[in-house]
C-alpha cells in the first residue's frame, strides 16, 4: 500500500485474493494433520518442540494472512511484535527462575 | 481498492459512520485496527500467563500430564480444530465481502462463522460432560483414581489447566458469537462497504486471535 496515501483518503487497503484465503485455509488443515501425525510418532524429547513449531507456523499464517498484518502499517507491526516480545520476557524470566531451582525436579 | 475517495472534510457531506474526531475514513480505519491490535496484544499476554503456568507444572509433573492428556480424545480435538480453522476462513471471507462491497457475502459468511463457532462450542460441551462422567472435574466432584494412584493429584492439576484454558477460550467464543449476531444484523442493514469495513476487520482480528489460542491448546492438551 501507499505509505503516503492514508492521511487524506478513504481506506486504500490491500484486498487479498480468494485464492490466497483458500490456500492459507488448506495449509492450516494440512498442518493440523501433520501435527496429529507427528504426535503419534515417538520422537522422545523432540515431540513437544515439533508440536510447538507446527503451531507457531500455523499462528504465523493466521496473523500474516487472515489478520492482514502482512499488508498493515508499520505501527501495527510494532504492536504485534511487541506483544510477542513481552510474551518472551514472561517466559524467559519465569523459566530462568524455575529452571535454576535445583531443589525441584528441574 | 486503490481508488481515491476524497471526502470527510467538515464542511462537506461525509460518510455517515465517520466519527467527528477523525479526519477521514482512512484515518478512522487505522485508529480502529491499531486499537484492536493493542487489545489483542493484551489478550496474548492474558492467555500467556496461563500457558506459562501450564509449562511450569508440566515440567514438574510430566507423567501426570501424559496421563491427563490420555483422557482427551484427539479425534474430537482434531475435528474441533478443523471446525475452528474453517470458521476463521469464513470470517476472513466476511471481511473480504465487506471490502469488495458484496453485502450478502458478508452476511452469509458471518452466519457460517456463527454456525461453525456454535458447532465448536457444542462439541466442547459434549467433551466436558464426558470428563464430568469420568469424575475428572477438579474439586469436590473429582472422583477419578489413576491406574497409578500416585499420579492422581497430578492428573487433577492437569484437569485444572484443561478446564481453565479451554473454559477461558470457550468464554471468548461465546462473546465472539454474541458479537457475530450483532454484526450479522449490521451487515444485513448495509452498514459495511469498501469505505467502512473496519468493524468487520476488527471482529475478524478477535475471531482469528481466538482461533490462534486453540491452535496452541490442541497439541498442548490433546497430543503431547
Amino acid at each position: 500500500m501507499n505509505e503516503h496515501a492514508h492521511s487524506t483518503k478513504a481506506p486504500t487497503h490491500h484486498v487479498s485474493s480468494l485464492a490466497m484465503y483458500f490456500g492459507v485455509f488448506l495449509a492450516l488443515m494440512v498442518l493440523t494433520a501433520v501435527t496429529v501425525w507427528v504426535s503419534r510418532i515417538d520422537l522422545g524429547a523432540m515431540n513437544v518442540p515439533v508440536a510447538l513449531a507446527v503451531a507457531i507456523v500455523k499462528a504465523a499464517l493466521v496473523i500474516l494472512f487472515f489478520m492482514h498484518v502482512l499488508h498493515s502499517t508499520r505501527l501495527t507491526w510494532v504492536v504485534v511484535i511487541s506483544a510477542f516480545l513481552w510474551l518472551g520476557v514472561l517466559f524467559v524470566l519465569t523459566f530462568s527462575d524455575y529452571m535454576t531451582r535445583h531443589w525441584l525436579l528441574y | 481498492m486503490s481508488e481515491v475517495v476524497r471526502e470527510g472534510h467538515a464542511h462537506r457531506p461525509h460518510h455517515p459512520f465517520l466519527q467527528h474526531h477523525f479526519e477521514d475514513m482512512g484515518q478512522q480505519h487505522e485508529a480502529s485496527t491499531l486499537g484492536m491490535w493493542v487489545f489483542v496484544a493484551q489478550e496474548i499476554l492474558f492467555f500467556g500467563g496461563m500457558f506459562m503456568a501450564y509449562a511450569i507444572y508440566r515440567g514438574m509433573y510430566p507423567d501426570a500430564w501424559a496421563a491427563g492428556a490420555s483422557h482427551q480424545d484427539w479425534k474430537v480435538g482434531a475435528f474441533n480444530t478443523a471446525v475452528l480453522i474453517g470458521s476463521s476462513l469464513t470470517m476472513a471471507l466476511a471481511v473480504w465481502g465487506a471490502q469488495t462491497g458484496r453485502r450478502m457475502v458478508t452476511v452469509w459468511m458471518l452466519v457460517l462463522t456463527l454456525i461453525l463457532g456454535s458447532v465448536f462450542l457444542g462439541v466442547k460441551a459434549y467433551e466436558y460432560s464426558v470428563h464430568a462422567h469420568e469424575g475428572l472435574f477438579p474439586g469436590a466432584s473429582f472422583t477419578y483414581v489413576d491406574p497409578n494412584p500416585a499420579l492422581t493429584p497430578g492428573v487433577q492439576l492437569f484437569m485444572v489447566f484443561y478446564f481453565g484454558l479451554t473454559g477461558l477460550h470457550a468464554l471468548h467464543m461465546v462473546i465472539g458469537a454474541g458479537l457475530l449476531i450483532w454484526f450479522i444484523w449490521r451487515a444485513w442493514a448495509g452498514h459495511f462497504g469498501p469505505e467502512y469495513y473496519a468493524p468487520v476487520e476488527i471482529m475478524g482480528l478477535y475471531w482469528h486471535f481466538v482461533d490462534i489460542v486453540w491452535i496452541f491448546l490442541f497439541p498442548l492438551l490433546y497430543l503431547i
